[in-house]
């Protein structure tokens, strides 16, 4: 977990309606996490949650997948998972979890010079205003070579990005998953997206 | 009002061409050719914008030269290369030129071009483009500030009919849509079959479909789309077809391109001709069309 601040109440607190999975990540929260907040909204909302569950570095998938494993019953009857960490934390539950719809609580902020502390499969930007909700918990910014917000350019082939073809299309990822939960409307009712660069410019002008 | 929309609106079947500009200053061969080949013959002439990313000169810059001959132009806009201030001072500057089609794109990736070092800058897309422009019509900016004068476009986006899986293709068409598209132009389309199924998934759009026709130049070319280019697909037949002596493949190109045309004539609003340099050969295809 990067410096995280929690995502917008009223966009949050619609989410437990579905009695969410929680899983809070505590891995660097040396770095900052936006605890207090979240402790205060699970708190109020603890009567409307299937389970919870906090770990160390959810960015760890082979470790992380034990604790999927583990809870996978509380998981099942979960309407959704809700997952407090980083943006990649979010996109390796989403993986685990992949027929769930899996949120993002928490908004990842930049921060100069701090990636992470291991190499991962899914990357996050960081970009402030994390996109995970609208597109299945699979990174547009990242999982494109574009970071097309929008939906897939048609630039794919057989499935593979038109930059290299050991890339996968990350729209087609994207479409298959949000397929998976049952969710591919979502990209149709999606408002569309423009992002706000100024929350990655080092000095954070905003 | 565009002769472009115009000519939708009458609902007669639209021909549109397409000329990209060259590496260089010398534009008389295109221009040239777009007077002998294009100029009443097709209702607009689409101008590409650095396509596949190889630098030449800008579209902005082609399209005021065919407007200067009376050939009206789409201005192709790709948002590869500028970010969104530079789109909308373009935008605005091809107004102020008198340029009103508009076509948005996303645009190919850098390193499919000729300066793979490049930085892309994919700062809006193909649909917050449209959105952009759509906005600008209002009198005001991306950010709100009002506008000394609006422009007004008619704006155009593409689709991929042969794209796999197609679904993505259509929710994304629905998008433009929602953000201002007017008008569309197909990615190349080489089965009708195939066309027709597509064009009845998007029958509740009520929106023009120029189906897109790219001229076979030979079935070596033909089977180097279907290896490497996005969203199309040539039949076997016709690169069975196109295995003909060199001398004889603009003839059987313009055969193949007017039978395609005859096939889908009735399935769509207008043909948008790609010739990729074989300008010459457009007034043929028409005339193999039966147009």
């Amino acid at each position: 977990m990067l410096i995280t601040k929690l995502k917008d109440k009223e966009e949050i607190i619609s989410f437990f309606d579905l009695q969410p999975f929680i899983f809070r990540c505590s891995g660097c929260e040396e770095v900052y996490s936006a605890e207090e907040d979240i402790d205060k909204l699970i708190e109020d909302n603890k009567d409307r949650i299937s389970g919870i569950v906090r770990l160390d570095y959810l960015c760890r998938e082979e470790f992380s997948k034990v604790y999927v494993e583990k809870y996978s019953s509380e998981i099942e009857r979960a309407g959704c998972v809700i997952v407090f960490s980083c943006g990649v934390g979010v996109q390796v539950i989403a993986k685990l979890c992949e027929r769930k719809r899996v949120l993002a609580g928490c908004d990842t902020c930049y921060l100069n010079g701090f990636q992470g502390l291991s190499t991962q499969n899914f990357d996050c930007q960081q970009c402030g205003e994390c996109y995970l909700n609208y597109t299945g918990g699979i990174c547009p910014l990242t999982a494109c070579s574009k970071g097309l917000l929008n939906g897939p350019c048609g630039g794919a082939k057989n499935g593979k990005c038109e930059v290299s073809p050991e890339m996968d299309c990350g729209w087609e990822l994207i479409y298959k998953r949000l397929k998976k939960i049952g969710k591919e409307e979502m990209l149709k009712k999606n408002k569309v997206l423009v992002r706000d660069y100024r929350r990655t410019i080092p000095g954070n002008p905003e | 009002m565009t002769r472009l929309k115009k000519a939708l609106e009458g609902g007669g079947f639209v021909v549109t061409g397409e000329i990209g500009p060259p590496k260089g200053v010398n534009l008389e061969k295109i221009l040239e050719e777009a007077e002998k080949y294009l100029r009443g013959k097709v209702v607009a002439v689409n101008v590409t914008d650095i396509q596949s990313a190889v630098m030449r000169v800008g579209s902005l810059a082609v399209c005021q030269k065919l407007l200067e001959m009376d050939i009206e132009p789409v201005f192709q806009m790709t948002c590869r290369d500028r970010n969104r201030l530079a789109l909308q001072s373009d935008l605005l500057s091809a107004y102020v030129l008198g340029i009103k089609n508009v076509l948005a794109l996303t645009g190919d990736y850098v390193t499919l071009g000729d300066h793979p070092q490049s930085k892309p800058v994919f700062d809006l897309d193909s649909v917050s483009l449209l959105e952009t422009m759509k906005k600008l019509e209002s009198g005001k900016d991306l950010t709100d500030n009002e506008l000394d004068g609006a422009p007004s476009f008619f704006k155009g986006a593409v689709v991929t009919p042969a794209s796999d899986p197609l679904e993505p293709q259509i929710i994304k068409m629905e998008k433009k849509i929602e953000a201002g598209a007017q008008f569309f132009q197909t990615q190349a389309v080489y089965d009708a079959k195939q066309f027709e199924e597509f064009m009845k998934k998007v029958s509740h759009l009520n929106v023009p479909v120029l189906v897109g026709i790219v001229l076979l130049k030979s079935a070596g070319m033909a089977k180097f789309m279907n290896e490497n280019v996005a969203g199309v697909s040539v039949p076997d037949e016709l690169i069975k077809e196109m295995t003909v002596p060199k001398e004889d493949r603009r003839k059987k190109s313009v055969e193949i391109a007017g039978r395609l045309i005859r096939e889908m004539k009735d399935m769509c609003q207008g043909v948008h001709l790609m010739t990729l340099g074989w300008d010459k050969e457009v007034p043929l295809v028409i005339e193999a069309a039966g147009l």
